[in-house]
């Protein structure tokens, strides 16, 4: 492989060599390049290929801005991106990269027929498409399309890297460690001021690392560089490198995703991979300089045809000669300089074409003086090589007419379309821009935010004018913040500064329909497109965007917008700020999920909420479901039981004997308070004013719309005090509504409502035997029909435990719930257990509890419910306190559509072919209609019923109440099931198991 | 990420301690019973939706627990004004948010 690196260019240490593979085949770079110049030096522009037409591509750009030279990186196991800028990732020994896209290889690809298929790719593909016969979308286009289309492979293994964040805040934020990025921090740093400097590169320095040729206060460049990197830290601001903002949010909130081992070859120990940093900046300095532009020619993507720019920064920053035959193609002076460093570095620059008929004299002295053709008033309107440019054909431009062509071999096509201000942090934030004509380019305008814009980012151009206009922003910002600066921009010699002219694209001689003039190079969207989408009708920016995909890539289109912008205004007729740009939106340049979950991952990705009996119950073998963000054990298999054999059995030994549950997760708020009992009156349904001291009643909480919104068991402990339970899912829900109401609609109510979830833990014993068990364990309650009846509750002590008893039943069984205080939770689990064991006491989970309240139709809100259904709806009008004056839903019952006959009601359902029914399947009365049917309602839950013999179901139905006894079908894939309406009370309807028996 | 004035805190917190809570300033009738559909319609369900400052109901969940009302603006997002509920409407003539 042949070399292209010049000796005595570049800041990489050739003395320290650096082997990496792409596609298996071993390269050697340098240390300090990044994996496109280390190719590049290896003479390798082919690294991928475009995404929709697999047209072969090489690095376009030398910075994060890069559309093509897309590669995955590969560091053992589990370790692999996709993606990854070649241009950005720096290399290290051992390094795999692999390019995408491509099949069977990166030379050779099969799917580059797409190329051949342009015109049915075209803009709007996508919308047209979808609405073609859908049978040819299933067999024809989706397999073509996912096989040919994509990105890189997602990774398929567990990230083993860690990820950190960290909080930061500071006087100065400054983005961007460019000239003027470092003369802003010189000014900013003063009297003790916190100033932050980062810059996304490897090394601070920015446009002076590309070029060496300026003297700053009489020194070369980069030992200026170094003596003030030195004298910045020794003034204590804080450099960080190969950091990015990639956000930019409200009231100088600024992201960073700071890169801190992908450049490493043996990874330290125990450091993140990444470290997101939330930095919160009194004021904010933007230098974040500006993106050439690509010019828009047939041809302008194939593999050596790259900016200007970029060749300027592989040849003086990398010391890698893209090309040694160059051609150079620009509407800009900048371009100019291009030529002549790499004429100077030993190339052979074939022409330099100029689009406009005249330029600077000093520019052409220069170029005759080095021996270099000069084109002015020219065109270029194609390019040849299939895997590396070979010639560009260019013609001269008079008058509007586009003369004959010259084809000019070379190696590569140096161009440059001018420069566009990198904004897009400054518009995260809503920052305006303003279209400015002389550079026809947005410019920074105002901004909400205490945020200054410097340097290139606001048109202007040059080192000195960089360092001056820094200096002078760190000047502002260190008055805005009571600080007196007087720092001064050093001065600058060898400067380049130019000016140009803006092109659409280019003219040409050929038929401009068939010409592949590329503007957004990762989506592959041509000027073409754009124009076709102005003429479907696309009158808008936004709806060219997406009709085209320009600028939606992972780049965000940070080449090809303001080029697409000047298409479609000169499409529509319309000046560019008429037709505007798109919005920029964070992250700047893709980041990886690692960095923005950080910490938040595996176990610490949302919190799992456990009872003190988990872990018993996980000793059991139980089987755990979540329950909003609580586990709860779902069923206690025994060895060889399925879910179902070990529902049935539990659900056996509740009925028969005894059982005994974990309801811990249940949601408990302390009402308390001399108007405690008016705020319950106010809040339930049901009356409370009569409710006994010692007695609890089931409550239902509505919404001002009427609709069920939570339910539970409530206790009256004292004339004062109130004992809630909520649904384990609604607790904070409950609580929160209910502060909303105390404190901005009943402010006069005094009452405290205080969440008591943690602090009681609850256990269930519920069965015929249940107070058998409970009894003797009981101080201060005696346990009999008599003297603790059904709905009874009491501050006591169980098993030696303070304890609130309350007497309730969710199963239709005697039942007792016994909260004692979490930390002894599960000593009194154990006694139970204990003593327990002469009923068989028998542990059940959710599910068993779920089939048991099924079988006595008590509701699960959230399930039987969603959000429309009223108590009537449920058949629970018995729980409305119709005599009270208000209370929260109220008025909502008496709503129009809320009184309106068939109405959804909760009813009873029993298959006729005893088969069980799908929870969520669809119910309609007539089976025979055509399709689509009439729906009337829905099956909410369905079990096999152990005490029935056969399964049972609840479902909400139009008017079901009203249509007892009559069937309704269930339409599923393979056949309609009908079933009979019953009530929703399957088990004892009377209630006499309830009983305890003397 | 917002800055927001707690007026019970007096304390200005980054946003993630507060929960945003509804349009503000919407009045449940004394008795409801009394409220005509369409006046009970109205407090359900209808709600302003102005480009610029707007009358909001914020709750400083993760901290005092507060409600409090505040005035902000939906085209910046920037809150003009915080004040404890029950509290009048500020007039909107006198605000002009803050810069930070
Ligand atoms: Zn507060």
């Amino acid at each position: 492989m042949r070399s292209c690196r010049v000796p005595g260019r570049g800041r990489v240490d050739a003395s320290r060599p650096v082997g990496f593979t792409f596609d298996g085949r071993r390269y050697q770079g340098a240390a300090g390049d990044t994996v496109a110049s280390a190719l590049l030096a290896n003479g390798v522009h082919l690294m991928g290929r475009s995404f929709k037409y697999h047209r072969p591509r090489g690095p376009v750009s030398a910075g994060s801005e890069e559309p093509n030279a897309l590669v995955g990186t590969r560091r053992g196991p589990g370790r692999f991106e996709p993606n990854t800028r070649a241009t950005v990732q720096e290399i290290w020994e051992g390094l795999e990269v692999t390019s995408q896209n491509r099949f069977p290889s990166l030379r050779f690809d099969v799917s580059a027929v797409n190329d051949a298929g342009y015109m049915l790719f075209s803009a709007g593909f996508y919308y047209k498409t979808f609405m073609w016969p859908r049978g040819f979308w299933d067999k024809v286009y989706e397999p073509f399309i996912r096989r040919a289309a994509g990105l890189g492979v997602s990774p398929t293994e567990e990230d083993p890297d860690t990820y950190a964040s960290r909080n930061l805040h500071c006087d100065v934020l400054i983005v961007g460690a460019g000239p003027a990025g470092l003369a802003a921090a010189r000014a900013a740093a003063v009297e003790g001021l916190r100033v932050v400097l980062v810059d996304e590169n490897a090394e601070a320095g920015g446009t002076l690392l590309s070029e060496p040729q300026v003297r700053i206060d009489g020194r070369p460049a980069w030992d200026w560089l170094a003596d003030e990197l030195a004298a910045l830290k020794g003034l204590g601001v804080r450099i960080m490198t190969r950091t990015t903002a990639i956000g930019y949010y409200h009231q100088n909130m600024v992201g960073l995703c700071e890169k801190l081992t992908d450049h490493l070859a043996q990874l330290p120990a125990d450091t993140p991979r990444e470290r997101l940093w939330r930095v919160r900046a009194r004021w904010v300095v933007l230098a974040q300089g500006a993106i050439e532009k690509p010019l828009v020619f047939n041809g302008n993507d194939r593999p050596g045809v790259m900016l200007a720019g970029a060749a300027q920064t592989y040849l003086n920053r990398y010391g890698v000669r893209v090309g040694d035959r160059p051609v150079v193609l620009t509407s800009h002076d900048s371009a100019w300089y291009a030529a002549f460093d790499l004429q100077g570095a030993g190339a052979r620059v074939q022409a330099i074409v100029d689009t406009r008929p005249s330029v600077r004299e000093d520019l052409l002295h220069e170029a005759r003086a080095l021996g270099i053709l000069v084109k002015l008033g020219h065109t270029a309107t194609a390019t040849s090589g299939r895997l590396r440019v070979k010639s560009l054909r260019v013609n001269p431009v008079q008058g509007g007419q586009v003369g004959s062509p010259v084809t000019i071999a070379c190696d590569a096509v140096l161009m440059s379309g001018g420069w566009t201000p990198s904004l897009h942090l400054f518009s995260h934030t809503q920052g305006k821009l303003a279209w400015d004509e002389a550079q026809t380019t947005f410019l920074p305008a105002e901004t909400r935010e205490d945020c200054v814009i410097a340097g290139a980012g606001r048109g202007l151009w040059g080192v000195q004018a960089a360092l001056e206009d820094g200096a002078a922003r760190g000047r502002e910002v260190a008055a805005a913040l009571g600080k007196d600066s007087a720092a001064q921009a050093p001065r600058v010699q060898g400067d380049r500064t130019g000016t140009g002219v803006t092109q659409i694209e280019l003219p040409t001689d050929l038929n401009a329909g068939r010409a592949k003039a590329f503007v957004d190079y990762q989506n592959d969207v041509t000027a073409k497109d754009l124009r076709l989408a102005v003429r479907e009708g696309m009158h808008s920016i936004e709806h060219v965007k997406r009709y085209t995909t320009n600028g939606m890539a992972t780049d965000q289109g940070k080449l090809s917008n303001i080029n697409g912008l000047n298409i479609a205004a000169d499409a529509l007729g319309r000046p560019q700020p008429q037709v505007g740009l798109t919005t920029f939106r964070p992250p700047y340049t893709p980041t990886t999920f690692g960095a923005l979950a950080n910490y938040h991952r595996g176990d610490h990705f949302e919190l799992t909420r456990k009872t003190p009996i988990d872990a018993w119950a996980e000793a059991q073998g139980a089987a755990f479901e979540p329950v909003g963000q609580w586990r709860r054990a779902w069923y206690f298999p025994r060895p060889g039981e399925d879910m179902e054999a070990a529902v049935r059995r539990e659900c056996a030994a509740v009925r028969s004997s005894l059982g005994i549950f974990d309801a811990s997760s249940l949601g408990k708020i302390e009402v308390i308070g001399p108007d405690a009992v008016t705020f319950m009156e106010r809040m339930y349904t049901n009356p409370w004013a009569k409710l006994g001291v010692g007695r609890c009643r089931y409550g239902l909480l509505l919404g001002d719309d009427g609709f069920i919104r939570d339910d539970g068991v409530i206790g009256r402990l004292a004339a004062d005090r109130f004992h809630v339970t909520t649904t384990t899912g609604g607790a904070a829900r409950v609580l929160n509504m209910m502060e909303d109401y105390l404190q901005t609609e009943w402010p006069e109510l005094n009452v405290w409502l205080t969440s008591t979830t943690e602090q009681w833990s609850t256990v269930a014993l519920n069965g015929p035997n249940a107070a058998k068990l409970l009894a003797p364990l009981v101080e201060g309650v005696e346990l009999t029909e008599d003297a603790f009846p059904h709905m009874s509750c009491a501050e006591c002590t169980v098993a030696g435990l303070p304890a609130r008893l309350f007497r309730v039943s969710f199963t239709g069984e005697i039942g007792f719930e016994v909260n004692v205080p979490s930390p002894m939770a599960m000593q009194l689990w154990d006694r139970l257990w204990q003593d327990g064991q002469r009923y068989g006491i028998t542990a059940y989970g959710t599910e068993t509890m779920h089939v048991l309240r099924a079988e006595k139709g008590y509701i699960i809100v959230g399930q039987d419910t969603d959000g429309t259904v009223t108590p009537y709806d449920a058949g629970m009008g018995w729980a409305v306190g119709k005599s009270k004056p208000d209370f929260v839903g109220k008025r909502g019952l008496a709503r129009p559509d809320l009184v309106a006959k068939n109405r959804r009601h909760l009813v009873g359902l029993l298959t006729e072919d005893g088969s069980r029914l799908e929870e969520g399947a669809q119910i309609v009365f007539d089976p025979k209609q055509p399709v689509p049917m009439t729906m009337v309602g829905h099956v909410t839950s369905s079990y096999h019923s152990q005490a029935v013999g056969r399964p049972i179901a609840l479902a909400l139905v139009e008017g079901g109440q009203d249509r007892m006894g009559q069937t309704v079908h269930i339409p599923m894939p393979d056949r309609t099931i009908a079933a009979t309406i019953t009530g929703t009370v399957f088990v004892d309807p009377e209630n006499t198991r309830l009983k305890i028996e003397a | 990420m917002l800055l927001i004035h707690c007026p019970y805190c007096d304390e200005t917190l980054p946003e993630v301690e507060f929960t945003y809570a509804g349009q503000a300033h919407v009045v449940r009738a004394a008795d409801p019973s009394s409220q005509t559909d369409a006046e009970w319609e109205n407090f359900l369900f209808i709600r302003s939706n102005p480009k610029g400052p707007h009358y909001e109901r914020w709750r400083h969940l993760h901290g005092c627990g507060r409600f409090f009302n505040a005035v902000r603006d939906t085209v910046s997002d920037r809150f003009l004004t915080t004040y404890k509920a029950g509290a009048p409407r500020p007039d909107l003539s006198s605000l002009q948010g803050d810069r930070t």
